[in-house]
């Protein structure tokens, strides 16, 4: 049993062409050149229902072209796609009900009058018993600390408040699936980590299944065990978070604590950092066995510790050598 | 509440507090509607008065009930959704109202009853201030008093349908200027909004009868008016229905194919 079901997904759009100038911009009127350009190229995955899953990728990687075309929004150009058991982009009510998109960058909420009256649209166009809905916003006003700010017009909101509030408006027909496009985006840390802390609760007491995209690292690092990782439309890793470090990671960073200062630690490896006796190493991956033994051998150390490099270091280093 | 009727009085609700936030540009855009007929009717008024009185068999009084009767129904069958379509396309807004398993065109609905509860009180002060003024020759008979009720339901259903469907032009073009301004043009001469269909020459007027524009305007007018005999009514009635069953079989079509085709420009 599966929640989301993607086989050889594709994605292509004709954009037209110009060149600069004005002898162009007169031949481009009686004939277009376009070209194709493939946004998803063939990617194939599957979450089961009540997982939460990172989506990983440079800008321009397909990301959101996925995340539209599980949505229902966008019509693959081939490939299959099965959400909740249906084919997203023939947007059955019955899908469109147990589902929810977010975007982090584009906002639901009628602009000049209280959030509250979006809600109230939103219970009547999901057909939301009353006794249920009172239910879930109460536990979302709780949750997400919106009481003072429910009845303020949506353009005197700060980000944060209106990310709760579409959040809100998004969660309130207790969506099976939930598509999450940068949803902590521009936040403070405060609020990316409360809004991290309801995205959890949320899956966790409904049993939803995610599917998050973001640019912070903290997001997936708190909420996805498992990730996925496409870049330029292709899959380039799918599987354990921790996984993904350990195969991406070219180096391992060596951390020790001299009882005395020493000199020539440069031998050993890059050197990272050296603050007052505790010392930071860059180490290839292959050779960290090696090093570890030489340097205990060698130097006066009080405390070791091998680690891998911050996840965010490794995730670079994949979408910029597009490493395999 | 649940069901359709919930979502309407909801969407009206949220319409109406839009609606108030937005004073000036309603206003404005009030003076606007009543000074298109005003302009015709005083020029019309001209002519007749230059040509002895009469032009077509029509009097100033005469311009004057033809005119002030369109600003009324005019009003009544506004819409404003090309433009909106255009905007919400190519700002990406679409893409929410696709996201729900209701079809976007019942908030388009709905948005604009709410709208016009507000301004037609206005639009019928003015009318009655006109009338004042120029005193218009109403000569209706009941039955087509009656009859022009159901008729201004019917124009206002197909200015939707076909304005709706028209709109679904953005879909494809992004910039959709260019196809309103014909839209607007050719509704304005062949509905009957810049002078009575009965003043066209013959093959403008045979146009008049075959394109949809006079059943969205000129047709109330004229039962309001009792211009027309019972077989005309009836005629005009069936005109109506036949326009808005085509064009919902059309929008039917065309819906799936915009669907098809939309590719979330912006968004």
């Amino acid at each position: 049993m599966t929640a989301i079901r993607v086989r050889e997904l594709r994605k292509q759009y004709r954009v037209s062409e110009r060149e600069a100038g004005l002898w162009s911009s007169v031949k481009s009127l009686v004939r277009r050149k376009t070209r194709t350009v493939s946004a998803v190229d063939g990617i194939s995955f599957d979450i089961a229902p009540g997982e939460i899953v990172g989506f990983l990728g440079p800008n321009g990687a397909g990301k959101t072209t996925t995340l539209k075309m599980l949505s229902g929004l966008l019509h693959p150009s081939s490939g299959e796609i099965e959400v909740l058991g249906q084919v997203p982009w023939k947007r059955h009510a019955d899908f469109l009900g147990r589902m929810s998109l977010v975007m982090g960058q584009r906002n639901q909420l009628v602009w000049d009058i209280p959030a509250v009256e979006t809600f109230e649209l939103n219970r009547a166009i999901y057909r939301i018993p009353m006794a249920q809905y009172r239910e879930t916003l109460d536990e979302l006003v709780d949750l997400l600390d919106l009481k003072a700010v429910m009845g303020a017009p949506v353009r005197n909101l700060s980000l944060g408040e209106r990310m709760k509030c579409e959040l809100t408006a998004a969660l309130l027909h207790r969506p099976k699936v939930v598509f999450l496009d940068e949803p902590t985006i521009g936040l403070d840390v405060t609020m990316q980590r409360r809004l991290r802390d309801f995205i959890s609760q949320y899956r966790r007491v409904h049993g939803a299944t995610v599917l998050l995209t973001s640019h912070y690292m903290a997001d997936v690092e708190a909420l996805c065990r498992r990730v996925i990782v496409i870049h330029r439309g292709r899959l380039l890793f799918d599987g354990d978070l921790g996984a993904l470090v350990g195969r991406f990671a070219a180096h391992k960073l060596i951390s020790i604590h001299l009882a005395t200062p020493c000199a020539g630690l440069a031998q050993y490896g890059e050197l990272v950092s050296d603050e007052e006796g505790h010392v930071t190493l860059r180490v290839p991956k292959a050779e960290t066995p090696r090093v570890t033994a030489r340097l205990l051998a060698e130097l006066p150390i009080t405390d070791l510790t091998v680690e891998d490099p911050p996840i965010d270091e490794v995730i670079s280093r994949v979408f910029t050598e597009g490493a395999v | 509440m649940n069901g359709l009727l919930g979502v309407y009085l909801q969407q009206w609700k949220i319409s109406l507090a839009e609606t108030f936030q937005y004073r000036a540009a309603m206003a404005i855009w009030l003076i606007g509607h009543v000074l298109e007929p005003l302009l015709y009717l005083v020029v019309w008024s001209a002519v007749a008065g230059a040509n002895g009185g009469r032009v077509g068999g029509m009097g100033r009084g005469d311009f004057a009930a033809y005119f002030i009767a369109l600003l009324l129904v005019n009003h009544v069958t506004y819409t404003w959704i090309m433009w909106e379509m255009e905007h919400r396309i190519r700002h990406g807004a679409l893409s929410f109202a696709l996201l729900k398993p209701l079809h976007p065109v019942h908030a388009d609905i709905a948005a604009n009853l709410a709208s016009k509860l507000i301004t037609f009180p206005v639009i019928l002060l003015a009318a009655g201030a006109l009338a004042l003024l120029f005193k218009p020759a109403f000569h209706p008979s009941s039955w087509s008093v009656l009859a022009f009720l159901p008729s201004l339901l019917l124009a206002f259903l197909l200015r939707f349908a076909l304005e709706w469907v028209l709109a679904l032009a953005a879909f494809w073009t992004t910039r959709i200027g260019a196809v309103n301004q014909a839209y607007f043009v050719t509704a304005l001469f062949f509905s009957g909004q810049i002078a009575p269909l009965a003043l066209l020459p013959s093959p403008m007027a045979f146009l008049s009868k075959i394109l949809p524009f006079r059943w969205t305007a000129g047709f109330p007018v004229d039962l309001l008016l009792g211009r027309l005999d019972p077989h005309e009514a009836l005629h005009g009635f069936l005109a109506q229905g036949a326009w808005i069953l085509g064009i919902l079989l059309v929008a039917r079509v065309l819906w799936r194919a915009a669907l098809r085709r939309y590719s979330a420009v912006g968004s």
